[in-house]
């Protein structure tokens, strides 16, 4: 195992140790903070119970990622197809950022219903952002002298962008889709807090009023792996597609 | 034939070159040799068609045209190979591009990778080859691009003396074999002495030809030659008096 995974490990087991040393030692009631074990062994125990909730939020997450990836790319590249569309709109996608979507969500509630659409609308709007305008970014990176070899070669614009321009983005669009997929789960939660009939998000307002604090961190447990997980699937799929980086 | 007829470029009011003319017969390789900054460069994306000339005409076999573009293919000192394409699909590109016979297209690249010395490469990415190789493939790819004219921007200037002598035998080759016309340009006149035809001085801004030259010897050449060795001390002198002036 490399150095930098035994480091993070090591760092989690001490974050971890601490935080059970510690509520041991001062006797924190478990509604309070519960140990590291007792959530543990809570989301474990009750698993059969939070994983309906749990898939209700990974769908919504999906979706919303989805749906960002079929807005977002064509965006993406439509704009830089048009320097014009791009003025045009980034005041509009900037402005989209600078609005509060969490002061959004009781209206999308109102909007789009207590199901799943206005969580997957949250998560889509957080997601649509980094993932287009790291893709911009990376379509305009292109180096000028590969763009002037493509002319000579009388190159079409798709065949620019099939060559080219799309597999040079690639590095930048995998590092938006990373912070797009985990931040996605913070959208959703959101979406979840205020009106949903499951989901993780669900789960914790309903246990935090009974004060079933172990089960809020159990929920916030999987919400992490999901997380997790979402992050480590991209950074898979990012060296199956980026090869060449490696070699 | 390649005619540049009272080329003009300035940007602001830095007169790049003001009434530029240049002809390189059919099958000719013609090089231009000048101290950097003297605008080679610029006269090169005029004629490539990154920026467009502010006054002058270029044309190519008899026809006018605001640059060469669809009629050159074209080589720098960056190999400007693509690193997610082995080295065959790399030197593929200009056919998949060009709507070039693919099948065609192929025999031609295989055939230039055996001549080139890159057989049994073909599939090996740009990242795991030498930079020797790196070259010989853009080599191949601007001999795929199958046009008359080749545009040579510094081609060999990255790589090791080595390297670049076999190199050198290589462009030779454009021309004995694929009979391609050649414009290159070049600040190393050794190079420049053991490749042309003609060789081409230029003098700083604003850029004009101040001297021509034309070996007698027949190539390939070797640089032990008296006429190359005196043409060399000539031009070496000539650039060395033009940097002094400046400095004065």
């Amino acid at each position: 195992m490399k150095r930098s995974n035994l480091l993070a490990i090591g760092l989690a087991l001490s974050l971890v140790g601490i935080w059970e040393l510690g509520v041991r030692l001062m006797d924190v009631p478990v509604f309070i903070l519960p140990r590291p074990s007792d959530i543990a062994a809570v989301a474990l125990v009750k698993a059969p119970l939070i994983w309906p909730h749990a898939l209700a939020t990974l769908g919504e997450i999906l979706l919303g990622i989805g749906l960002a990836l079929v807005t977002a790319v064509p965006l993406a590249v439509l704009m830089f197809a048009n320097p014009g569309l791009e003025r045009g709109l980034a005041p509009f996608l900037v402005a989209s950022q600078a609005v509060p979507v969490f002061a959004l969500a009781p209206l999308l509630v109102v909007w789009l219903g207590y199901g799943m659409s206005s969580k997957v609308f949250m998560a889509w709007v957080i997601i649509f952002f980094p993932i287009c305008i790291s893709l911009l970014s990376g379509l305009k990176s292109c180096d000028p002298e590969f763009r002037v070899l493509f002319r000579l070669m009388g190159a079409s614009f798709w065949q620019k962008l099939r060559l080219l321009y799309w597999p040079w983005a690639l590095p930048q669009f995998f590092a938006g889709l990373r912070v797009g997929v985990t931040v996605a789960t913070i959208g959703a939660v959101i979406g979840e807090w205020v009106g949903a009939q499951q989901g993780l998000g669900y789960l914790m307002i309903q246990s935090n009023a009974r004060l079933q604090t172990d089960l809020v961190f159990a929920a916030i447990l999987w919400l992490t792996a999901m997380g997790l997980g979402l992050w480590i699937i991209v950074g898979v799929l990012e060296k199956r597609t980026i090869k060449w980086k490696l070699k | 034939m390649l005619e540049v007829c009272g080329a003009g470029k300035a940007y602001g009011s830095q007169a790049i070159f003001l009434d530029f003319s240049l002809k390189v017969e059919p099958g000719q390789f013609k090089v231009l040799v000048g101290p950097s900054g003297c605008g080679k460069s610029t006269l090169f994306d005029g004629l490539t068609g990154v920026t467009d000339l502010d006054r002058g005409d270029i044309s190519w076999k008899g026809k006018t045209l605001a640059n060469v573009q669809d009629h050159a293919a074209y080589m720098q000192q960056k190999d400007l190979l693509l690193p997610w394409f082995t080295l065959i699909e790399n030197s593929l590109l200009p056919a998949k591009t060009g709507k070039k016979n693919l099948n065609g297209a192929r025999k031609m690249a295989a055939d230039l990778f055996k001549r080139l010395g890159l057989k049994g490469f073909e599939h090996h990415y740009p990242g795991q080859v030498s930079g020797g190789m790196r070259q010989r493939c853009a080599l191949v790819r601007t001999l795929m691009f199958q046009r008359d004219l080749i545009l040579l921007d510094e081609p060999l200037s990255a790589l090791d003396a080595i390297t670049r002598q076999g190199l050198q035998n290589l462009l030779l080759m454009l021309q004995s074999e694929f009979k391609k016309t050649i414009l290159m340009i070049t600040h190393d006149i050794e190079e420049a002495l053991l490749l042309g035809d003609e060789i081409c001085l230029l003098g700083p801004r604003p850029m004009t030809v101040v001297e021509q030259f034309v070996p007698r010897q027949p190539k390939p050449r070797r640089f032990n030659h008296p006429e190359l060795i005196e043409i060399r001390t000539h031009v070496l002198e000539r650039l060395r008096g033009d940097i002094s002036h400046e400095a004065v």
